[in-house]
């Protein structure tokens, strides 16, 4: 059964042919060449890679071993102070709620909201079709700007509520033609046969639609669960002065902010000095490596699960958009 | 005589017709209930704010209706073109732009070609997992990243690793001098978002048939030629269509970046018109100088995007619509 139900645009799935090709003539060209390409790929990984690993390590070591300096791929002095601090401190410890809270709401919302108009729009038979696809779909285009949609959120009285995270965001438009396109790769008969068994429209979406675009499900989801938990702007717009909706993302940005500004001064006994009247040790650099750490480490233990899912995604609705 | 018997015949036709209309639409009640409530919504979301563009032609109060604002014209747009602060922003937004999208696709499909010419599939994979992850990451966590990278402190490894190779003889104070930024914002940028737009040129390669690059060796072609001859023309639609979408958000340039990154020394080089609009509009509440603003950069993408739009129809090539 998953086997068959692909969308249409799917690829032909033979680059093994050319593969074994290669494999048997390869001159010395071809060898410089393979050489210089891992070389240079093999470098792109280090760039990515290591400024993760450098901060890892620093959040991992001890914040007074730290000021020493040299710290690189592996914690020195291990000591978990840093996460242990962190999540003493209420504010952050309640940010860290709020972000989960907006991620999960935010993500169940936005996927079954998507997928629900977009199965409307790939029924062919559905009268209003046309109108609510350009509905949508001319919003890509159109945009009123930071200042009237600040207008409406306060007109709407959504600002210093948990909703103003959730509400302007429950359909992203090119999530649901990712959806869509997946839907209608969907062999018809699937979606008639329910229909003649007697099921209903909603009934057939939630039964039949919604386990089959799964795959389509998955990379709304990954993608709206990355913008929840990444958002930190409209915390900063709407919720600035309410520090109980304050989120991980945007704590870490105040802390940005405030090395930058200390930044002129630059050094890093100011920062020991900041920090010394707190119970354990620690430092606003070594605090910053750790928040950068819990603000990064779902997102990056989830996406390579996703992948298969997300490629695809991106390939139908990133050409088709 | 003709006339007047075929003149009802249509009138008597068309409540019939607008019957049979809502009678189906009558039967696709669930479909309707499923969809219309979310074009409630996007209409208010979405094109609600549009009304508020008219705040750009009046002077805004906010304790005031919109029919009790004073009307001004286009005051507003002749004060921002007589802002010195404006064109600055404005030439920053063009060549932020201007960097972004041509560093962008450059790096994204040079990438690509590299992973699609690498033998080892378990490197391959390897390489491209790796390099969807800084996409994941916010870019909050992104920009401590990369001051924390480009610190004189110690942990600032740029500054490290340019002085072990005695390139400089003393550390830079990398975000601190206005006309590093636009490069640095352009490589964290790349760094950033390349393996994840990579996804798409590697789709479109998948389609290229393989019989080609097996007739080329045959006839003795080299790795280059290849990829020049087979691999770029078969990326040809792909980037043409990327082009245009690019192009017609080439002023969306962002403002994450520069606003974590920016700081007073490099504010003349950082400040683009989102961060205009930001500044103007919220932090001093001169909503209407800060809507004209928004507006500008509104119509000005429109114009991109239909004159670019019409040239790839002009020259024969995919186009968005």
């Amino acid at each position: 059964m998953a086997n068959t139900v692909r969308p249409a645009a799917e690829p032909a799935p033979q680059p093994q042919q050319p593969k074994k090709m290669h494999k048997r003539f390869q001159s010395p060209g071809d060898r410089i060449f393979d050489t210089l390409n891992v070389l240079v790929l093999s470098l792109l990984v280090v760039f990515t890679l290591y400024p993760f690993i450098n901060t890892l390590a620093v959040s991992l070591n001890d914040a007074n071993d730290s000021i020493k300096g040299g710290i690189y791929l592996l914690p020195r002095d291990l000591s978990f102070d840093n996460y242990k601090y962190v999540f003493k401190e209420a504010t952050i410890f309640h940010a860290t709620l709020i972000s989960i809270l907006r991620t999960v709401i935010g993500t169940v919302v936005t996927v079954f909201c998507s997928a629900m108009v977009a199965y409307t729009i790939s029924r062919p038979e559905f009268v209003l079709r046309k109108f609510v696809t350009i509905m949508f779909i001319l919003t890509m285009y159109l945009n009123g700007g930071l200042i009237p949609n600040y207008l409406l959120m306060r007109d709407l009285d959504l600002i210093g509520t948990f909703w103003v995270y959730i509400v302007p965001g429950i359909i992203g438009v090119f999530n649901m033609i990712v959806i869509r396109s997946f839907i209608e790769g969907l062999p018809d008969g699937i979606i008639e046969s329910a229909r003649i068994d007697g099921a209903g429209e909603f009934r057939t979406f939630i039964q039949i639609v919604v386990p089959l675009a799964l795959p389509a499900l998955a990379t709304v989801a990954l993608f709206t669960g990355v913008y929840q938990w990444n958002s930190w702007f409209d915390v900063f717009l709407y919720n600035s002065e309410k520090v109980n909706l304050s989120t991980l993302q945007y704590e870490l940005m105040k802390m940005l902010a405030n090395s930058n500004s200390n930044s002129s001064m630059t050094s890093a006994s100011a920062f020991a000095n900041s920090a010394n009247s707190s119970s354990n040790f620690v430092t606003p650099s070594s605090i910053r490596a750790t928040m950068t750490i819990v603000a990064s480490l779902p997102m990056i233990i989830v996406y390579p699960f996703l992948q298969k899912y997300f490629v695809k995604g991106m390939t139908v609705g990133g050409v088709k958009g | 005589m003709r006339d007047q018997t075929a003149v009802p015949a249509p009138r008597a036709a068309e409540p019939s017709a607008l019957n049979r209309w809502f009678k189906t639409l009558l039967k696709q009640k669930t479909l309707i209930f499923m969809s219309v409530p979310f074009v409630i919504w996007i209409f208010i979301f979405k094109y609600v704010p549009l009304w508020g563009w008219l705040i750009a032609f009046q002077h805004y109060r906010p304790n005031l209706t919109m029919f009790q604002q004073e009307w001004v014209g286009l005051e507003q747009f002749r004060f921002l073109f007589s802002d010195d602060t404006f064109i600055r922003v404005l030439r920053n937004t063009l060549v932020q732009a201007v960097i972004k999208l041509v560093l962008g696709f450059v790096t994204a499909i040079v990438l690509a070609i590299l992973l699609n010419e690498v033998r080892v599939a378990f490197f391959k994979r390897a390489v491209q997992t790796i390099s969807y992850l800084p996409h994941f990451i916010s870019w909050v966590v992104a920009a401590n990243i990369i001051s924390t990278a480009l610190s004189i402190d110690e942990g600032g490894i740029v500054n490290e690793v340019l002085m072990r190779l005695h390139i400089i003889d003393q550390p830079i104070m990398w975000l601190g001098v206005g006309h590093y930024f636009w490069g640095i914002l352009g490589t964290s940028e790349v760094w950033k978002d390349v393996g994840w737009n990579t996804i798409v040129y590697l789709a479109a390669m998948t389609m290229i048939d393989p019989s080609q690059y097996e007739a080329a060796e045959i006839d003795g072609a080299s790795r280059l030629q290849r990829i020049l001859h087979i691999t770029l023309p078969g990326l040809k639609p792909v980037i043409v269509i990327l082009l245009i979408m690019n192009l017609g958000s080439i002023l969306e340039t962002g403002f994450e970046p520069q606003y974590l990154m920016g700081n007073g020394m490099n504010a003349d080089y950082s400040e683009n018109l989102e961060i205009f609009v930001l500044k103007y509009g919220i932090s001093m509440g001169n909503f209407s100088l800060a809507t004209a603003a928004g507006i500008f950069k509104t119509v000005v993408s429109f114009i991109l995007l239909f004159t670019a739009n019409s040239m790839a129809k002009r020259f024969g090539e995919q186009r968005l619509f």
